[in-house]
């Protein structure tokens, strides 16, 4: 081996990554083909810890068209429309440069969308970062609200919904997982393949820089004391460029002037021209010098692996080239020709005449190396798992309880980050966040919705991984039932540790294995998805954290459900059944101000059955309202539903006193307790006796608890206050904390 | 009525403006590409919302600069009607075809939320078909949309008249508390002194169907055609039309029932 290892740190290569190499190529690298080895075999681009694992995803269903491996995956949503859909991280980025990270992360998932053809129609945040009492934190927080709204809002690509959790876990490493939904005729998709020898390559967009250089090795190393120097790995966005680039990708697409487009995200000119050969079976030779510069004397390095934001590569069907340029000018958009497609399978890439990088692409691609690594159960696990529920006593006041959880980090409203957002462009949105469990979107020209809702509870994973994974994607099922949508496929975001640590890698094997039983129980297949790996900061690793997007459909958006009490009168009930779940619970955390004990158990044929009768009381349109319990229990799920509409609530005792007999839990487990498979709606008198036999037909329990009604929240002898009171705790708690005044 | 929507690089509610006076209202709508000038087919020009040219330097400073403007400012003097819906009304304060300026909001960040406006004239051809005092609630979404005029411009803006629209509470006070962006005299919309131009920074684009939460942004628009072909300028109000009640449709033409959506929603 005659490379430094300095060298290969450099480009986050192994002494035995780099012999591979060698024996591979029958030669030593030289440096340009030795950075575009480091990019394309990172975990980011390569997958290669993450790839075994990933197969045990469903991908497949009758209605996907489009599996992982293309920029986003695709699903039939009928009426000859599909959606186009992909969540993807961004986290190191924004540990460093908070605003550009989260900026450019919704460029690039923006950007995954529309190559594929789609217009983007809605983006989603899940953000986690650590606690708002350390300065640092809530800068994070407000530089990438602040990133996402600067960005997204200039696109025009609503920001419909998302999430935000604190935990100590995330403090130096926040999470910024952006999701992107767009809409395309079914039979439109376009998929970014090179094809056909003699094809023009162009290169259109911003011009070159040095920004971004080693983005995608960033992302795959653990952050340290010495990331802020990573500073300029982080690009700087651009969102009027990249408005400019959607109308003109998509005006393009209709020409016919084009065989296949991709866009440059992390490692840049390399992955996307590596990519594109990889999926056409073909060659691609492109000319550097051809391509525009934003500063004098670049490398040929530099230029194959900057990340420069906002670029896409086209190819275009040969002799079409000047009408696409033309297109691009119209736009205002600067384009060049920087190559051709070749029928040699080769990767080359010259200056001028002379060659400095040639490589094979399948060696790039497909045979970088996969490691199966070795798992072994964390031996925290047992401890955690050791704290016995019994030992804790019972708050000496439910009501001061639930008033402290609503107004605690992660339940209390975030009207103060969505509103920073624009959520009603594109003139689609029927229901928002805090007003349903899931975002609605109509589809203009058809009687349809979409509904999208994104979650993933980093704690219930940390507690117990392969539960975590179930529930992560039971949750997002449930969400858009209670949304009043079938759910129909997902997409996920990966973010875990260090996975060379075998404590690490079982948490995030188990946490897959979990996933996809869920994923085979409901019928939801994955169908995009990323791995963010080496979330660690001084060591420790983040809560290991699969998030997941799932979309589902409305056949009628009329039935578009909310979360709020709408009529006085109205019988509330209980659909699901209550365990003594206090473990990994925001109570048991509010009052231990730790994540303890065993997540909630899950029974996903129970949850398969819940759903399917919330799901047919609403399209029989029995109910009023529909709202998951989760976070805080039903005591909170009830007060989020009266404080979204206003009203009071009325829960005889005697309702109580018999549903804590028929589950035999404990007064703070049924009302605080996490339980999973549970749904709260509210009906007509009427309508009972039929949600009842629907109930029974699929094997639900089905409590009656309340009448909707008056001004105040009363919960039998146990909790009895103003629903005003619960609303003033609940939606400032946010602006305070960010104050600095709690 | 024949109506044009420009649009500028960075325009990003074209598409919404044009779905809603084709689809909602039946109107034929053309899209105006900023380098078109032949505006001669056009009754009423709107331009929309967005980030034209990124907002790059201050919101509709470059815009201004575009070749449809001549034309646009043109197609004002003949007494024809314009629209400015929030960046829209940038670019038309920056064209100097209304007066005054644009200011960050007071909080400084971006706000998307339903407002109140109280509708303070009905005699404009954007504001007829409105009673006097009638509260519009609407969606706003900017950052820069904090209204500013020096004194002496606020006082002759008063005294003729031409801010149709101010912030205000659900029951119509025009309050500090209601204001949410800073705007002097809590200006949310602003008429020319020929009437025929009109900038707002909510968005009725976004509230014409049942579906979308609300439906008085169709008052707006209601106006603008009870006013017939071409605008009248001042005094359009005499000339106001009852438009027959709207049947709101959702592309297909399947009527929806406003009733349960606008209840969903009532916690705003």
């Amino acid at each position: 081996m005659t490379v430094s290892r300095q060298l290969l740190e450099e480009v986050a290569l192994t002494p035995e990554e780099y012999d591979l190499i060698v024996s591979k190529l029958g030669r030593e690298p030289n440096r340009v083909e030795l950075g575009m080895f480091g990019a394309m075999w990172s975990e980011h681009c390569g997958y290669k810890n993450s790839r075994p694992l990933l197969k045990l995803f469903p991908t497949k269903g009758p209605r996907v068209l489009q599996g992982p491996g293309e920029n986003a995956g695709a699903v039939d949503i009928g009426d000859g429309l599909a959606v186009v859909f992909k969540m993807e991280s961004h986290n190191h980025p924004s540990a460093i440069e908070p605003y550009q990270g989260a900026a450019t992360g919704v460029g690039g998932i923006v950007r995954d969308i529309f190559t594929m053809g789609a217009r983007p129609i809605a983006s989603m945040d899940s953000l986690r970062f650590g606690p708002l009492t350390e300065l640092r934190n809530q800068y994070l927080l407000s530089g990438v609200v602040g990133g996402i709204a600067g960005y997204g809002n200039c696109l025009g690509v609503p920001t419909v919904g998302g999430e935000i959790y604190f935990e100590d876990s995330y403090s130096g490493n926040p999470l910024v997982n952006a999701f992107c939904l767009g809409l395309i005729k079914a039979d439109e998709i376009m998929l970014a393949t090179a094809s056909g020898p003699g094809n023009p390559v162009i290169l259109v967009g911003a011009d070159t820089g040095r920004d971004g250089i080693h983005g995608a090795t960033f992302a795959s190393v653990e952050l340290n004391e010495r990331s802020e120097e990573r500073r300029p790995a982080v690009q700087v966005g651009n969102p009027f460029l990249e408005k400019l680039l959607i109308e003109a990708c998509l005006e393009l697409l209709q020409a016919d002037y084009v065989v296949g487009m991709q866009d440059l995200g992390a490692a840049g000119l390399t992955s996307s021209a590596v990519e594109m050969a990889g999926r056409g079976g073909c060659g691609i030779d492109i000319d550097l010098l051809r391509a525009s510069r934003r500063e004098k004397g670049m490398t040929a390095y530099e230029m194959m692996l900057s990340e420069s934001q906002e670029r896409m590569l086209v190819v275009a069907r040969k002799g079409c080239e000047g009408k696409v340029q033309q297109l691009f000018a119209r736009w205002g958009l600067h384009s060049d020709l920087i190559g051709v497609v070749t029928d040699d399978g080769l990767v080359r890439i010259r200056e001028g005449e002379q060659v400095v990088a040639e490589i094979p692409a399948p060696l790039l691609t497909d045979e970088a190396p996969v490691y199966y690594r070795e798992g072994v159960r964390p031996a925290y696990l047992e401890e955690l798992h050791r704290f016995d529920p019994a030992s804790l006593p019972q708050p000496a006041d439910y009501g001061r309880t639930l008033m402290d959880l609503l107004a605690s980090p992660n339940l209390c409203s975030r009207r103060g980050v969505f509103q920073q957002y624009d959520h009603m462009v594109q003139t689609n949105t029927v229901l928002l966040p805090e007003q349903s469990d899931a975002a609605v979107l109509r589809v203009k020209g058809t009687r349809k919705g979409i509904a999208i809702t994104t979650d993933g509870n980093g704690r219930y994973t940390y507690l117990e991984p392969k539960r975590g994974g179930m529930i992560a994607v039971a949750e997002a099922a449930r969400n858009l039932v209670c949304s009043g949508a079938e759910p129909l496929a997902l997409t996920d975001c990966l973010n875990y540790g260090n996975p060379e640590k075998p404590e690490v890698f079982y948490t995030l094997r188990e946490s897959v294995l979990g996933m996809a039983e869920a994923c085979e129980a409901l019928g939801t297949p994955v169908i995009s998805g990323n791995v963010s790996l080496y979330n660690e900061n001084k060591g420790s690793a983040i809560y290991p954290t699969p998030v997941i997007g799932m979309v589902g459909l409305l056949d009628e958006v009329d039935q578009a459900m909310g979360l709020a009490f709408r009529q006085t009168g109205d019988r509330v009930v209980l659909l699901g059944q209550s365990f003594d779940d206090l473990g990994g619970s925001e109570y048991l955390k509010l009052i231990t101000g730790k994540a303890l004990g065993e997540p909630p158990r899950i029974d996903l044929g129970l949850e398969a059955a819940v759903q399917r009768c919330c799901l047919g009381a609403i399209r029989a349109c029995l109910v009023r309202s529909a709202h998951d319990c989760s976070d805080g229990g039903l005591a909170v799920a009830l007060a989020e539903s009266c404080m979204a509409g206003g009203l009071g609530l009325e829960c005889e005792a005697g309702a109580l006193e018999r549903l804590l007999q028929r589950d035999g839990c404990r007064v703070d487990a049924i009302l605080f307790g996490e339980s999973q498979s549970r749904i709260v709606l509210s009906l007509d008198e009427s309508h009972l006796h039929a949600l009842e036999r629907l109930a029974g037909e699929a094997g639900v329990p089905l409590a009656v608890l309340g009448t909707v009604g008056g001004e105040r929240f009363r919960l039998g002898g146990w909790i009895d206050m103003p629903v005003s009171e619960m609303r003033d705790a609940w939606s400032d708690a946010l602006g305070r904390m960010l104050q600095g005044t709690v | 009525m024949k109506f044009g929507v420009i649009v500028f690089p960075g325009t990003n509610c074209d598409r919404d403006a044009h779905h809603v006076l084709s689809t909602v209202f039946e109107q034929p709508v053309e899209y105006i590409w900023h380098e078109d000038t032949d505006l001669s087919s056009f009754d009423c020009v709107v331009l929309p919302g967005g980030f034209a040219y990124g907002d790059y330097l201050r919101a509709g400073a470059i815009a201004r600069f575009s070749p449809v403007m001549r034309s646009v400012e043109r197609f004002a003097q003949s007494d024809r009607l314009v629209l400015g819906i929030c960046n829209g009304f940038q670019v038309l304060l920056e064209a100097g075809l209304l007066p005054g300026a644009m200011l960050r909001n007071d909080h400084l960040q971006f706000r998307c939320s339903w407002v109140h406006t109280l509708v303070e004239s009905t005699d404009s051809p954007f504001t007829s078909a409105c009673d006097q005092g009638q509260v519009l609630k609407l969606p706003i979404a900017h950052q820069e949309g904090s209204y500013y005029a020096p004194e002496d411009l606020l006082e002759r803006l008063e005294r003729r008249s031409q801010i149709l629209l101010r912030y205000c509470d659900p029951e119509g006070r025009v309050t500090r508390e209601a204001n949410p962006n800073g705007a002097v005299h809590n200006v949310a919309g602003l008429r020319s002194e020929g009437g025929n131009v009109f900038g707002l920074m909510p968005h009725p684009e976004r509230c014409c169907e049942p579906i979308l939460g609300g439906t008085d942004g169709s008052y707006i628009f209601r106006s603008v055609l009870g006013t017939g072909v071409g605008g009248r300028g001042p005094g359009a109000g005499e000339t106001r039309t009852q438009y027959p009640a709207l049947s709101i449709r959702n592309v297909e033409g399947n009527t929806q029932n406003p009733e349960p959506r606008t209840e969903i929603r009532g916690n705003r």
